[in-house]
């Protein structure tokens, strides 16, 4: 009993420290002491990718709902904030083609409201398109928003006289912090975490298991499904937002919807139905596609040019990759399960006993 | 009183006719049976009541109100919760767990108030697990709060498919062949775990079960199924000596 208590204890203490380290890095990097703008960047979009990944595990991994609609959703988002936070001065340089519609043009709005409309936004949409799909069976929901997000990607193409249409959106105020990134990623993991972990996210869970168990135990299916889904949309229009301002530009073609597929093999290497799991899946899917960068470009080796190295080559590796996960780690890093250390106390005594096991039998 | 009235009620599937102008009253408080050969249209008869199926034909009447046409969470509000056949427990997630979903359709809070665990929520988070707690306490299922549903054994995992029916608040509990696989001891105490919960938890009990043994015991009055119609209705006795339900369990083993 006694040594429980002191294990608890030494955890936190464990826990504390490495939150500082965190923090320490981040407030180190922010201030330009360590790192440079590249590294920085890396690491806004992976907070980024975070906040859309964790939020499309809501809706895929605990709900069971398969949506495809983050990139439409994400764009939703990102052109809320460029249309409403581009300066009211630098908007006649920006939309030189086609002018802004002149409502539009008189509005701006400050960062942090524009970003909240945007999310909400992106949940109206979601609403929009739950309404008569998460009636259906649940098979229809990944056509219906994979045809939502490459709609939204055409409108924003040709809505020129709102979106600028492929000329895309220029000079988006940049955040000047680092916390604006990581302090929403964290804000929006924990309001997620909550929320699954409540009685609601309990039901989403049940709908995720079963269906038609869930709505014998009184769950309104129709009702919860929609919640979800504009729930996650929320959050994958926040991600949006801050995409848009991390990149200070936005244009249709940031959101072909195979950007989607980043964030499904995130949640799949992560873990369906696990938050821990997708945010370490985040740092590494986004770490790992800055590096398998060198695919994209031509290679040259002894003289010789090597054929496949050219631009969408990283890609073929990418659903390669997202295919060997599907085939042979069903559950990724740690399948419903949240880290904890618990959890890598487990892990290491089964290796620990793998171990021994196999020098019993020698 | 009859808690559950069954009017008149056809089921059609395509072709095929699984229940045909079934009429049933289950009267408060008693153990009622439904029976029948495989295929009669039991679990039909159960999923029109339920809500899983709109009936080709007829009503249902709960407590006197029309059931036919709400959804089946509709209904389980209303009072009526269910077992099912091959049963469907959330396998992947804590017997506790299993229990506090059965509550969730009684919340109070918004997702938000959840979300940000405002006091009221919190206040009525702490009342749903106190209820289930107790809940599971009652049925001796307390020691097993923390396990994987799917990996009870299977006698448990009945049980707490019935223990999920009470926590959705029934007053009606419609339990589909909750003896199946079990061994004749298990069916021997299933026999007084019923008639405790019917008594700690005021419930009407209507069930289908292909264990004679136990629906001749239990039963104050049986329903007998054939091809979707009620060819005999009336006590263990009267059933069982009625020559249409000897005829349609002819060749059938009473016992399987
Ligand atoms: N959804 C459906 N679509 C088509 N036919 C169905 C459907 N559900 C049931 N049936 C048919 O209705 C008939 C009655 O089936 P039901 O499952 O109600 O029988 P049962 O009495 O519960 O049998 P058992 O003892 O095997 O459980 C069967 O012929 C079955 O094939
Ligand atoms: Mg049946």
């Amino acid at each position: 009993m006694i040594e429980k208590v002191e294990n608890k204890r030494i955890r936190l203490l464990i826990n504390i420290f490495l939150a500082a380290i965190f923090v320490a890095v981040i407030v180190l990097l922010d201030t330009k002491k360590i790192g440079d703008d590249y590294i920085r960047r890396v690491l806004n979009l992976t907070a980024i990718y975070t906040i859309v990944s964790v939020s499309m595990n809501l809706v895929n991994g605990f709900t069971g709902l398969f949506s495809l609609g983050q990139a439409g959703f994400m764009a939703i988002g990102a052109y809320t904030v460029a249309l409403f936070t581009v300066p009211l001065q630098v908007r006649p340089n920006v939309f030189y083609m086609v002018p802004q519609n002149p409502i539009i043009a008189q509005i701006e709005l400050p960062f942090a409201i524009a970003l909240i409309l945007g999310g909400l936004l992106a949940a109206l949409a979601a609403i929009l398109i739950g309404i008569p799909v998460l009636r259906l069976k649940s098979d229809y929901l990944a056509i219906a928003t994979l045809g939502f997000s490459e709609i939204i990607r055409i409108v924003c193409t040709n809505a020129k006289s709102i979106t600028n249409g492929a000329l895309g959106i220029k000079s988006i105020p940049e955040m000047p912090t680092m916390w604006v990134f990581f302090g929403v990623a964290i804000i929006s993991v924990i309001i997620i975490y909550l929320l699954i972990n409540s009685s609601y996210g309990r039901a989403f869970k049940a709908i995720r298991e079963d269906e038609i168990a869930a709505e014998a135990m009184g769950i309104n299916l129709f009702k919860h499904k929609v919640m979800s889904f504009a729930i996650g949309a929320f959050f994958a229009g926040i991600g949006g937002g801050l995409l848009a301002s991390l990149l200070a530009t936005v244009d249709p073609r940031q959101f072909y919807f195979t950007v989607t597929y980043n964030f499904l093999l995130i949640i799949v290497l992560g873990g369906m139905g696990s938050i821990s799991g997708t945010v370490i899946a985040s740092f590494l899917v986004t770490a790992g596609l800055e590096v398998l960068r060198f695919f994209d470009e031509p290679l040259t080796l002894f003289g010789v040019n090597i054929p496949v190295f050219r631009p969408g080559f990283r890609m073929v590796i990418f659903s390669l990759l997202l295919m060997v996960l599907v085939l042979f780690f069903r559950n990724g890093l740690l399948g419903q399960k949240e880290l904890s250390w618990k959890v890598i106390h487990n892990w290491f005594n089964r290796r620990g006993k793998k171990k021994t096991g196999k020098g019993g039998v020698a | 009183m009859s808690i559950l009235k069954v009017e008149n009620v056809t089921m059609q599937f395509g072709g095929v006719t699984a229940v045909n102008n079934l009429n049933i009253e289950v009267e408060e408080g008693r153990i009622e049976a439904l029976i029948g050969p495989n295929g009669a249209g039991k679990t039909t008869a159960f999923n029109v009541i339920t809500g899983v199926y709109t009936p080709t034909n007829g009503s249902v009447y709960f407590n006197d109100e029309v059931i036919t046409g709400l959804t089946p969470d509709k209904i389980t509000k209303r009072g009526i919760a269910r077992t099912f056949q091959n049963i469907r427990l959330f396998k992947n997630l804590t017997v506790l767990d299993n229990i506090l979903i059965a509550n969730h359709l009684r919340i109070k809070s918004n997702f938000m108030s959840c979300t940000f665990r405002m006091p009221w929520s919190k206040r009525e988070e702490k009342q749903m697990r106190e209820k289930s707690e107790m809940l599971l306490e009652k049925l001796g299922l307390s020691d097993l709060r923390n396990e994987i549903a799917h990996s009870l054994p299977y006698g448990e995992q009945r049980k707490l498919e019935i223990a999920r029916a009470l926590a959705t608040d029934a007053k009606l509990l419609l339990l589909d062949e909750p003896a199946a696989g079990m061994n004749p001891s298990e069916t021997m105490e299933l026999s007084s775990f019923i008639y405790n919960i019917r008594d700690e938890f005021n419930l009407t009990i209507f069930m289908i079960e292909h264990h004679m043994d136990l629906v001749m015991e239990i039963s104050e009055k049986i329903y007998v199924l054939d091809f979707g119609q009620l060819i005999a209705q009336g006590t263990a006795d009267e059933v069982k000596n009625n020559p249409r339900v000897i005829e349609a369990y002819l060749g059938v083993d009473e016992d399987a």
